[in-house]
Order: structure tokens, then sequence, then C-alpha cells
């Protein structure tokens, strides 16, 4: 591999319904970059590395600091977000995928929509009863805060469904990411006042129940956040529910 | 005229998403678009905090010291009457996102924190660590998925705003958008329009901003006759590091709880930055403001970092990069409060700010200037809208850190409430328009995407767009001067017609054509740069982030005015004019020195 370029073989598909193929592309190498700024390179002259031209290749990003989740993809293997792959610490030539749980939009991009809308079905916000001058929320331990803390930094990036085995096009199971959430509200003070309802929302089809308990999520989250934790807290909290529910008959 | 009142609802990051919230809990029915799925909006870089009097320091902070920090901060560029009742209701909005479930950082006794931020004497900085725009961003996304399973709010995700659509008398009666997936132009009814369509750092090519902050939708509607304003503030924000994608912003935060800026006071010393002795090492805010420090307000840092390295001669090692210390802090207590930065830092520096000084210099953050308002948020075309940093109206000549966060969310929340109030006040709906208004505005863009699609020049929008930036950052940055500024005024002439006559695209498709969207974009930057270009030639003070050394003082004689901006359509060039004089009733203008303690 030669030190002044950087080899990429990236997984291209046009559009849904077209049959993915590979294509390999050379960016000239400078210290410091990451995969981002060559699919720019790449978006700016698309020209594949044997010299024919191509279309630019798609993919989302936005905020370029981890903090957005647009720009998860699997990178060498892994699932990751692409803005902190820097080429320096990844082997050549970096092959660039789609996730491949999500369906394909186009090349790089997926349609993630199945995330949120499993945050609509686990009910995760807190139920106000409106946006007017009703007060501060009630005062709240900081260790509480700092781990509920944790939970609310999720960016729904659909890493930790990437690598869950439980999911795939068949099952409805919600992931990691949703959970979390639950768990992140279920602690608040006035979250918590909704906790049941979330509960009951875990318990259907697609709920807790189907996680496997492999722990993917854990170690691939970028942004480590305790969803292994979360899954177990959840858990728990289940378990008290079904019991009241059936002494409560 | 039976038919329902519909909202339309431009951009989903706070701004956007607290207006969208407003109507729909008072019973109306919004389509809210973003490029992206608003949760990924730009908003979510927010760092440091927002501001509010909520005096929980014992430090007797007043409201009246808030609406003054933020005046004499903007260098009283900004009409005093809307920032007045924006401060006034910060207390408020702090307790809604509480309620929210914000994960504010706490006490002991379990009520809000607060740090200190730049420009102000007294903690009034609410945080979630150093995350606290994602945790706002994820609160009223949150609010608004109940509002979507209503149905009284419907996303349109993943779509481009081009233009509004406009009846015979110009009022607004709805929007073009593209479907990014798709490619398909469509339109769309509604009896208010707003645009929260953030700001435009993407036109300096490299800045703190997310990717999507090309201010293209702001540059549209002003190509279709809405006011811009005060354009030529652009805020360069003293502590970024420097990158070749992004200049990833170390937050203010970083100095409000303790941080330290410095460079060694032998030119060119290589010493690893901690052999370095105290007495060899110069704080030059520390030393030149002492009353404010390390926190003087963002224009007058970033001017003094630009100084001691490109005038002075002293960044690290001969370069462009100054240190932002805190490693005299403890670790523990850095990750509690500003985990978020330092992660950001150690993952694309590769090293630990809890150990080493970070490497910053200075980089475009946001823009105060933007779409002319009124004091209801409305623009100059009538039921058109617009709110949060593409706005104009809270900043003045330069804005306070977390001050944005404040106004993004308020005036959102004003929106919510004067949309409705002027649809109330109409006699028929957009339902009632004539077709031949969307269909027209449809056609246009149909046009302008086939013509793109077409052309085979050899410039494309990734070249032009890195050249904009160039060309942006080195004329109408930091530092202006009125030979530069001609030199990008007439430079900008030229690239907008390379854009028009030499551009070409390699993707002729449909389906996710992100280039076909560059492209677009980029033609609305060359737009928004030349008013950005022209406003800052005409202004000959200094007054803010606006500097130019030839005019070092603020000329409230012939300045204390808005610069407003139209496009002659004709002649396809920015006209400005200055007769609207700067509403200073609460406040008299008088001199910004930091190096002093201010006096309310
Ligand atoms: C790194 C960083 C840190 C910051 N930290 C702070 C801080 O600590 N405190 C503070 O007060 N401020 C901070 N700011 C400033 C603050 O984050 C922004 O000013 C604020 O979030 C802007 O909010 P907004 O709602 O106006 O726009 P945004 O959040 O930018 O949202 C714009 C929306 O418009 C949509 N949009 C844009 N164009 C189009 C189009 N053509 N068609 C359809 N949709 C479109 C986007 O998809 C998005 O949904 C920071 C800024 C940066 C860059």
């Amino acid at each position: 591999m030669s030190q002044n370029t950087v080899v990429f073989r990236i997984k291209r598909q046009e559009n849904p319904a077209a049959r993915p193929h590979w294509e390999e592309f050379a960016v000239p190498y400078r210290e410091k970059l990451n995969v981002i700024v060559c699919l720019n390179e790449i978006r700016r002259h698309p020209v594949t590395r044997d010299g024919r031209k191509t279309t630019p290749v798609a993919w989302e990003c936005a905020c370029l600091e981890e903090v957005c989740g647009s720009c998860a993809m699997i990178i060498n293997g892994k699932a990751r977000p692409a803005c902190s792959a820097l080429i320096d610490e990844l082997k050549q030539p970096i092959t660039l995928e789609p996730m491949a749980k999500f369906p394909v939009v186009r090349d790089l991009v997926v349609d993630r929509s199945r995330m949120f809308d499993a945050l609509k079905k686990v009910r995760a916000w807190v139920q106000l009863d409106g946006t007017w001058h009703l007060g501060p929320a009630p005062r709240w331990n900081e260790r509480e805060r700092f781990r509920a803390y944790d939970f609310s930094r999720c960016m729904t990036c659909g890493v930790c469904l990437e690598v869950c085995p439980q999911i795939n096009a068949r099952s409805s199971f919600v992931g990691a990411a949703a959970i979390g959430q639950v768990r992140l509200f279920n602690s608040h003070p006035l979250g918590g006042l909704q906790a049941t309802e979330r509960l009951d929302a875990l318990m259907d089809k697609g709920g807790i129940a189907e996680c496997g308990n492999a722990q993917n999520c854990v170690e691939a989250c970028p942004k480590d956040i305790s969803l292994v934790d979360a899954i177990g807290e959840v858990n728990r909290q289940m378990a008290r529910h079904t019991l009241k529910k059936i002494l409560a008959g | 005229m039976n038919t329902e009142a519909k909202y339309i609802v431009v951009g989903g990051g706070l701004a956007g998403l607290m207006a969208a919230i407003r109507i729909a809990e008072a019973g109306g029915k919004v389509d809210v678009f973003s490029l992206v799925p608003v949760k990924r909006s730009h908003s979510v870089c927010a760092q440091g905090g927002i501001n509010a009097v909520l005096d929980v320091k014992g430090q007797a902070d007043t409201i009246w010291e808030h609406f003054d920090d933020t005046v004499y901060g903007g260098d009283f560029l900004a009409h005093q009457p809307p920032v007045k009742s924006m401060v006034e209701e910060a207390p408020h909005i702090i307790n809604m996102y509480d309620r929210m479930g914000v994960m504010f950082s706490r006490t002991p006794e379990g009520i809000l924190d607060q740090r200190y931020f730049g420009g102000v004497k007294k903690r009034r900085t609410a945080f979630a660590g150093a995350t606290t725009g994602q945790q706002l961003m994820y609160a009223l996304d949150e609010q608004t998925r109940p509002h979507e399973v209503s149905g009284a709010v419907t996303k349109y995700e993943g779509w481009q705003f081009l233009g509004l659509v406009r009846d015979g008398n110009g009022r607004a009666r709805g929007i073009a958008a593209l479907d990014l997936k798709t490619g398909e132009v469509r339109t769309f009814r509604g009896d208010a329009v707003l645009l929260a369509t953030g700001g435009f750092g993407m036109v300096y090519g490299r800045s703190t901003t997310s990717t999507i902050c090309n201010g293209g939708a702001a540059s549209a509607i002003y190509q279709q006759g809405a006011l811009l304003a005060n354009m030529e503030f652009i805020q360069i924000h003293p502590t970024a590091m420097p990158g070749e994608d992004k200049n990833r912003l170390m937050s203010e935060s970083a100095r409000g709880e303790g941080g330290r800026i410095w460079v060694p006071r032998k030119p060119g010393d290589t010493r690893d930055p901690r052999q370095i002795p105290e007495a060899e090492r110069f704080y030059f805010l520390e030393e030149r403001y002492p009353a404010y420090g390390n926190l003087v307000p963002r224009d007058i840092a970033a001017r003094e970092i630009s100084k001691v390295c490109v005038e002075e001669g002293l960044g690290i090692g001969g370069e462009n990069v100054v240190y932002l210390d805190l490693t005299h802090m403890d670790a523990d207590y850095l990750t509690r409060r500003l985990g978020g930065i330092l992660e950001i830092y150690q993952k694309f520096a590769g090293a630990d700010p809890r150990q080493v000084p970070m490497k910053i210099f200075p980089s475009v953050h946001y823009s105060m200037g933007g779409i002319w308002v009124d004091y209801n948020q409305m623009t100059s075309i009538p039921g058109c809208f617009a709110a949060g940093e593409c706005d104009y109206q809270y900043h003045g000549a330069n804005r306070l850190g977390a001050n944005s966060l404040l106004s993004a969310t308020y005036s959102g929340s004003v929106a919510g409430r004067t949309m409705r109030e002027w649809v109330a006040g109409q006699s028929d709906r957009a339902a009632d328009a004539a077709a031949s208004f969307f269909e027209s505005e449809q056609r246009r863009h149909e046009q302008i995407n086939a013509t793109l699609l077409a052309e085979t020049g050899e410039e494309t929008p990734t070249d032009l767009h890195r050249e904009l930036g160039e060309w942006m950052t080195r004329h109408a940055s930091v530092v202006r001067l009125n030979k530069g500024l001609d030199e990008l005024i007439g430079h900008l002439d030229e690239m907008l017609e390379r854009f028009r006559t030499r551009l070409g695209l390699t993707d002729k498709g449909r389906w996710l054509n992100q280039q076909l969207a560059y492209a677009r974009d980029v033609g609305n930057m060359l737009q928004t740069a030349r008013a950005v270009a022209r406003a800052a030639r005409n202004r000959d003070e200094s007054r803010g982030s606006h500097y130019k050394p030839e005019f070092p003082e603020r000329n409230d004689e012939k300045y204390l005015f808005t610069t407003k901006i139209a496009y002659d359509a004709a002649k396809d060039e920015p006209v400005l004019d200055y007769s609207e004089a700067i509403d200073v009733q609460h406040i008299a203008p008088r001199k910004r020195d930091y190096s002093v303690n201010k006096k309310a």
C-alpha cells in the first residue's frame, strides 16, 4: 500500500431495489484525515481507482463531532460513526458499507426510522401539561442525575441495533437504544409518573423479552452508554410491575 | 373559509420545534420540514449552556443585569425591547426544559447549578455537562413526538426548503420543497410559514457548525424579496481545534470553569508546555483585561488570540495556535463538568486535556445577522416568520455565550404565538389561494433542478465551496480591510458567474442526488456571502465582531442603525439601507471596555 494514498473499498447501491456492488477509490494521503474528509474528496472527484468516472458516494453527516448520530456506517467491519474514524488508525484498504440492519436508501445512507418509531412506542418523553409557566421540576439528587445523563447522550445512531443478534428484518424488537430511554425517563422525578405506561409498552411484542442478552450493544456504543445496565434495571422494574399487576388481579 | 388553519415550520432545531410545540399545544396543525431527522439538527452541537437569571449563587444577580450584559456585549446594536422580553422569559424557559427532563447539572441541594460564561460577572449559565444543546434538542424532539402521535404535527424529514409560495399580493401562502430521497419538488399550503433554519457557518467553509448550516433557506427567501439585516456581524469563537473538515469547538465553559489561555513568552518555544514555568507563560487575556480575564467576550478574545499569533509571532512553535489549559484543575471535576468536550478533544486530537493543555485557535462560529424580523418575528414578507439563529434580532454586534440557546428557544416560542395571532387576523386561508401560485413556484424549481442536472462544465460544487470559504475567511472574518473586501466583492461576482456558466454535476439521477441539493446550496451561499461582504464593506467603524483597523472606533452617530439588505433582482445585487435606528429606549449607549468592570 503506497504511503501517499488512502485506498477505500465502498459498497455501492444506487437505490433500494438495485443490486449492491463494490468500487475502489484512492484518495491523496495527508495527516489527520478522517473517513468524512475522504468521502468529501471522493465527492469532489468521483473517479474509481482504475480511472473510471462514477457517481459521488452518498452518505449522511452533520455535526462531525459525534453528537448528531448521522454518520454511522460499517468501517472495516465495525459499525461506528465515520467522523471519528481517523485514517491513521485504520487498516487499508478501508472498507465502507451501509449498516445492514436498516433498509438501504442509497450507498451508505440507510433508513433508521424504526428507531424513531420505537421511541414513540415506548413513550420516550415526559408527559407535560404544557410548556407554559408551571414552575421547575422537583429537586433531584445530583448522583442520580449524573447516572441518568449517561442515557440522555444517546444519539440514535443505530450502532447498538446493528450489532444486536435479535434485530433483523422480521423482528420487531425495539432494541437497546429505546430501552435506555425507558430507563432514563422512568428514573426522572416527573418522567417516572408515567413509568408503568412505558413498561406496558415494553411488555408487548418487540419488547424487552426479546433481548437475548448478547451484550454486543454495550461493547459497540460509540458513547459508552451503559446499555446493559439499562436493560437490567428495566427488567427488574418489569418484574415488579408484572407482580403488582398479578396481585392487583 | 371554514377550513382549519395549517402552519408550516421549516427547521427542526430548537427554534423550529419550540414554535411547532407551541402551535400544536394550542390546537393548531403543523408541518415541520427539515434536511435531517430533527433530532440531528445543529442545535445538538451546543455545549456550554443556556443563560437565565436564577440567582442560585447568592450573587444578587438580576434580570436587569442580564439585559444590560447582553446589550453591552452586543455593542448596542440590538433593538432593546425584544432583548428585554427575552431575558425576562429566560427563567421560565429553564423551568420548562427542567420539567421536560433535561439533565441539567445540579447542586448538592438538588437545584440547578450555574456556571460562569463570557462577558458576565455572575454565575448565570445553566448547563448539562458540556452537551447542553444536545440535551435541550432532545427534550424538544421528545416533546414533539406525542404531537406527532396525535396527528397535530407531521414531519417531513429529509426535505430541502426551496422557496416561498406567494400570492399576487406578495403574501406567503406556502412553500416549495425538494424530497431529497425521490428528487421530487412539491408545494405545501400554509397559512403562516416559519423559517427556523439556523446559521450559515458553511459560507466560511470551515467553522464550528454542522455541515448542514449553509443558510440556503434564508438566502432563498432573500432572493425572493425578504430583507436581511446586520449580515456583517459574524461571531468568531476564540477557542476551537483547527481541523481539516471542521473546527471543533472547545466551549467557553472550559474558561467558565477556570481554564486559562496562554502562550510561551519566548517566541517559537518548543518545550513541552508542562515544563514551562509560570513566569515564562504569557496569560495575555488576564494581563490585558484584568477585570474579565479569560472571560472577555468572544470578539475580544478572538482578536487578541489572532493578534498574539499573527502580529506578535507568539503562537505555539510559531504556528497559529495557543494553549487552552485545564491541567491545573481536578480531573474528576473536569469530567463531570466538561466531559463532552474533553472526549471530543481526546478522540480527535489524541491527547487528554486533563493531562496536557489543548491547542486552539479562533473559528467562525455564529451569525448575529440574518433575516430581518419585526418584534413579532415576522419577516418583511407578510405571513412569513423567522426565528432562531437565522433571524437577526437579539445579539446586536456580538452574541454573549449561552445566549443563543436562549434566543432560539425564546424566538421560537414567540413565533408560535404570533403566527397564530396573524392567521386569526386573516380573512381567508391558504387553502383558498389559487393553484397557479403553487404551480408556478413548483415549475420554477423544477426548471432550476433540470438546468443544474444538465450542467457539464468543469467547476464542481465542492471546489467552488472551498474557494468561497477561503476567500470569506481571508477577508471577512476577524480583521476587515476595505481593500480586501473590495477584492472579495469582485471575486464573489466572478464566482457567481462561474457557478452559473461553468458548473458540472457528475450525478445526473434523481434518487437521493446529494450533489444536486449541494449545488443549490452553493448557489445560495454565494448570494449570502455577497450580502455579508457588501454589508462589511459599507460599515466604516468597529463594533463588536466587526473590526476594521482603519476605523478602530465605534461611530454611533453614523452607524447606530440596522444594516438592512434587500436583493435587487433586476441588478442581481444587494442594496443596503440604514434608515432603521436602533431602539435604545432602555439603556443609553456607552463605551464598551472590558479591561474594567462594567457598571450597569
Ligand atoms: C459547536 C457549537 C456550540 C455551541 N454552543 C452553544 C452554547 O453552549 N450555548 C448557546 O447558547 N449557543 C451555543 N451555540 C449556538 C447554538 O447552538 C445555535 O445558535 C442554535 O442551536 C441554533 O438553533 P436553531 O434552532 O436556530 O437552528 P438549528 O439547530 O441549526 O436548526 C436548523 C434546522 O433547520 C433545518 N434546515 C436548514 N436549512 C434547511 C432547508 N433548506 N430546508 C429544510 N430544513 C432546513 C435543519 O435541518 C435544522 O432542523 C453553539 C454553536 C456551535 C456551532
